[in-house]
């Protein structure tokens, strides 16, 4: 008989993600993806001045609040069809790279790796043998025995102090926890190291964004630093030449310890190649723009069908009506009113109302968005296959190397196509992660060389017209395509509606009954012990959740409350 | 918001970490969610703490706030505090209670802070001493601002907050009302 469990977020104030699975002879047969709180934070922009939305959009989520920043000020741009001067873009292109570089580097080790390490079974090891393993796969420096023995030292004071318990949600000792002891001592030393290269990437933002965690040098039309090579108190060549050696700091890690590392712990879990492709739609758009309206960028974007790489359509700049006529929201079963199918952001209504959890009706607060009518997965794996297809040089060489790195521990070639996979989306990531390292490289250097030419420009100022015009701001944020669409009238916001990441992913079933990417992605998915569902956190994981924070576990046959703390869980607001 | 005003500042980064930390966290878009801001805010406008003290507005962020808590003598979190009391009462917990109250979920940012303190704890990078000031919300609805009741405490909790950086042995000045006025604040205080 199928048993039904549910993977609750606590009852915290900002409630979160639920996913309530149904399990029968150890796979997931039926999944419902439930956002749980309802926001409604765009109803506080109406009415207010259109360059201040960035400001209360990057409150709206505590991990992600660059990327709000970012979208906002561009939806507003958009509509004005203001242009960006070339130094503001570069600026916010290298904010943008670096947080990214950031968000990934901690969602594969502090947010999941867990869910694949076990950190107690790294008390086994022996350091000689793990420093033997590491050097063969990377020469980075820190692999060594005694590097290991500290490790595992700390760890072992760590253990027994009993403070194992702040991991709460740690399953050591879970049967599909498969590393061998030294393969987790390496990881679990990575883990440390890791804490201080996420902070490495975050100096950039800092330096740049003036403040973290929230940036204060956003404008609409432009940025809010001045560039003065004379001044202190400005952007100078000091400054940048501090830039670029956290660059170069940062770039030794990501291609010596984080590529190497989930290419090779990727290899060890390959049965996870065939679990969790769920929705193969996949959406992105293009970032990183080279130009000041939006027409040519350095990262390409678009709409991939039915995981065919063949069927890839570019989306081509901020005024591409593809992107933009192509997004609807159904609120068929989101706890809103609806009645007049799906509507386009613009159009888009959030009026509440909710009914209890209802299996074949309402049961989510998050939206169902589709692309032409169709569900679409985003993220860095939905980017990485539309970079590919595009032919972009960097994405197709850094997606090599990771699958040649992972073919050569698994001892077979491993194909793109087992990248449309739980696994396969923190390999994507980790190309990613590779990619956009070289493109904030690249930026800083075309920073330098717009400032070598005596433009110092950073700024135009926005004027707004009578009248109504309307404009959407999108960005490729580290979770993926993040929409802002905003109605403008006589220079106040009339409507503004945010498509997040995690809405395209998360939604629950649309207008056709069809399930998101999540629910879809957990059908067949193996769960060993239904009381322990590590395998489901796994695949639920490996999207990079923004908001399943803490998770708790109700097993409605007995009542039974068993709270499980998740460490590779992301916490802050989320949606 | 003015384009031009904005000036970079290598102290952002680069200046020695103070001993005490002052970390609001809250969602100001959730009314009372976002009363520790406000309290920072309140103190970064109205007052001049000496630079061996840190204010700093944490919004409702996560594990960034990691560099931002290792190794300090003395962190003082602000936030918005269920402990079941009333609505509007002012909890403090220090000690012992700081890790229980971490681990019974009744704060919002919980979660992400007790992340960051595992992971600190993990490094043996621990603050040496936490202090949790807080006050039961009223409201919790998605609006911008405080409700009518913890606003009227504001100032009160702000003032439980300075007896606190004084504790640790620095001194708190406040500002000649002309002077905070010029101060910005976009979040709390029209």
């Amino acid at each position: 008989m199928a048993k039904r469990i549910v993977v609750d977020p606590m009852t915290r104030i900002e409630g979160h993600l639920r996913v309530d699975c149904e399990v029968d002879n150890g796979k997931v047969v039926k999944a419902w993806s439930s956002g749980q709180m309802w926001r409604g934070i765009e109803l506080i922009l109406e009415g207010r001045d259109p360059r201040d939305a960035w400001i209360f959009t990057q409150r709206i989520c505590g991990v992600c609040t660059t990327v709000h920043a970012i979208a906002s000020v561009r939806a507003v741009e958009n509509a004005l069809k203001l242009e960006v001067p070339l130094n503001a873009q570069y600026i916010r292109n290298m904010i943008i790279t670096a947080h990214g570089i950031h968000d990934h580097i901690v969602h594969f080790y502090q947010l999941s790796a867990l869910d694949w390490v076990d950190i107690v079974s790294a008390l086994q090891a022996d350091p000689v043998k793990a420093a033997q393993i590491a050097q063969s796969l990377s020469d980075w420096p820190l692999n060594n025995a005694t590097v290991f023995k500290d490790v595992q030292a700390k760890l072992q004071n760590f253990v027994n102090s009993g403070q194992l318990g702040v991991f709460a949600s740690g399953y050591w000792g879970h049967p599909a926890m498969k590393l061998p002891p030294e393969i987790n001592l390496i990881a679990v030393a990575h883990y440390f190291q890791a804490l201080d290269y996420q902070r490495t990437a975050n100096k950039i933002v800092s330096v740049l964004g003036s403040k973290t965690p929230h940036i204060q040098n956003l404008a609409v039309g432009g940025v809010a630093n001045p560039i003065n090579m004379d001044s202190q108190s400005t952007l100078t060549l000091e400054r940048l030449a501090f830039i670029k050696s956290i660059i170069d700091e940062l770039g030794d890690f990501v291609r010596k310890v984080y590529m190497v590392d989930v290419a090779a712990i990727g290899a060890m879990y390959a049965d996870w190649t065939q679990y969790g492709a769920g929705v193969t739609n996949y959406l992105s758009v293009p970032d990183l723009p080279l130009d000041t309206m939006g027409t040519q960028f350095e990262l390409p974007g678009g709409y991939i069908q039915n995981a065919d790489l063949s069927t890839f359509k570019p989306i081509t700049g901020y005024q591409d009506a593809f992107f933009e006529g192509g997004v609807k929201e159904s609120v068929k079963h989101a706890w809103y009113e609806g009645g007049k199918g799906a509507l386009h952001p613009y159009d888009g209504e959030t009026i509440p109302q909710y009914t209890d959890f209802q299996d074949d009706g309402k049961y989510s607060w998050v939206k169902a968005p589709t692309f032409n009518d169709k569900r679409a997965q985003v993220g860095p794996l939905a980017n990485v296959l539309a970079m590919a297809a595009a032919g972009h040089e960097p994405t197709t060489r850094n997606l090599k190397t990771v699958l040649d790195m992972a073919g050569a521990v698994a001892g077979a070639e491993i194909p793109v196509a087992a990248l449309h996979s739980t696994i396969g989306r923190h390999a994507a990531r980790a190309v990613r992660t590779g990619v956009i390292l070289e493109s904030l490289e690249n930026q800083w250097g075309l920073l330098m060389e717009n400032i070598g030419k005596g433009d110092y420009d950073t700024f135009n100022e926005p004027v707004f017209p009578k009248g109504e015009v309307r404009g959407v701001g999108f960005h490729e944020a580290p979770r993926g395509v993040l929409s802002h669409w905003t109605v403008i009238r006589d220079g106040k916001i009339a409507n503004y509606q945010a498509v997040v990441p995690s809405t395209w992913n998360a939604g629950p079933r649309d207008e056709a009954d069809e399930a998101g990417p999540y629910e879809a992605s957990l059908m067949d998915n193996p769960v060993a012990e239904p009381d322990k569902p590590l395998e489901v956190i796994r695949t639920i994981h490996s999207f990079d959740p923004c908001l399943a924070c803490a998770i708790h576990m109700v097993d409605t046959e007995q009542k039974e409350i068993t709270r499980v703390q998740g460490v590779g869980a992301q916490c802050g607001v989320k949606f | 918001m003015d384009a031009a005003v904005h000036t970079f500042s290598m102290t952002d980064t680069e200046a020695a970490q103070a001993p005490v930390l002052v970390l609001g966290l809250g969602n100001i878009l959730l009314q009372d969610e976002g009363v520790g801001v406000a309290v920072v805010e309140r103190l970064q406008r109205r007052y001049r703490v000496p630079d061996e003290v840190e204010l700093l507005d944490g919004g409702t962020s996560g594990m960034s706030l990691l560099e931002d808590m290792r190794n300090r003598e003395h962190v003082i979190v602000v936030d918005a505090v269920r402990t079941g009391k009333p609505p509007g009462t002012e909890v403090v917990l220090t000690g012992e209670e700081v890790p229980a109250f971490l681990c019974n979920k009744v704060s919002p940012h919980q979660l992400a802070l007790s992340d960051v303190l595992a992971n600190l704890t993990l490094m043996n990078e621990s603050p040496h001493h936490v202090t949790v000031v807080g006050m039961e919300p009223v409201s919790l609805e998605t609006h911008l601002g405080l409700s009518e009741m913890v606003a009227d405490r504001l100032q009160a909790l702000t003032e439980t907050v300075i007896e606190h950086i004084r504790a640790a042995g620095y001194e708190v000045e406040q500002l000649d009302p002309e002077a905070w006025k010029k101060n910005v604040s976009l979040m709390t205080e029209a």
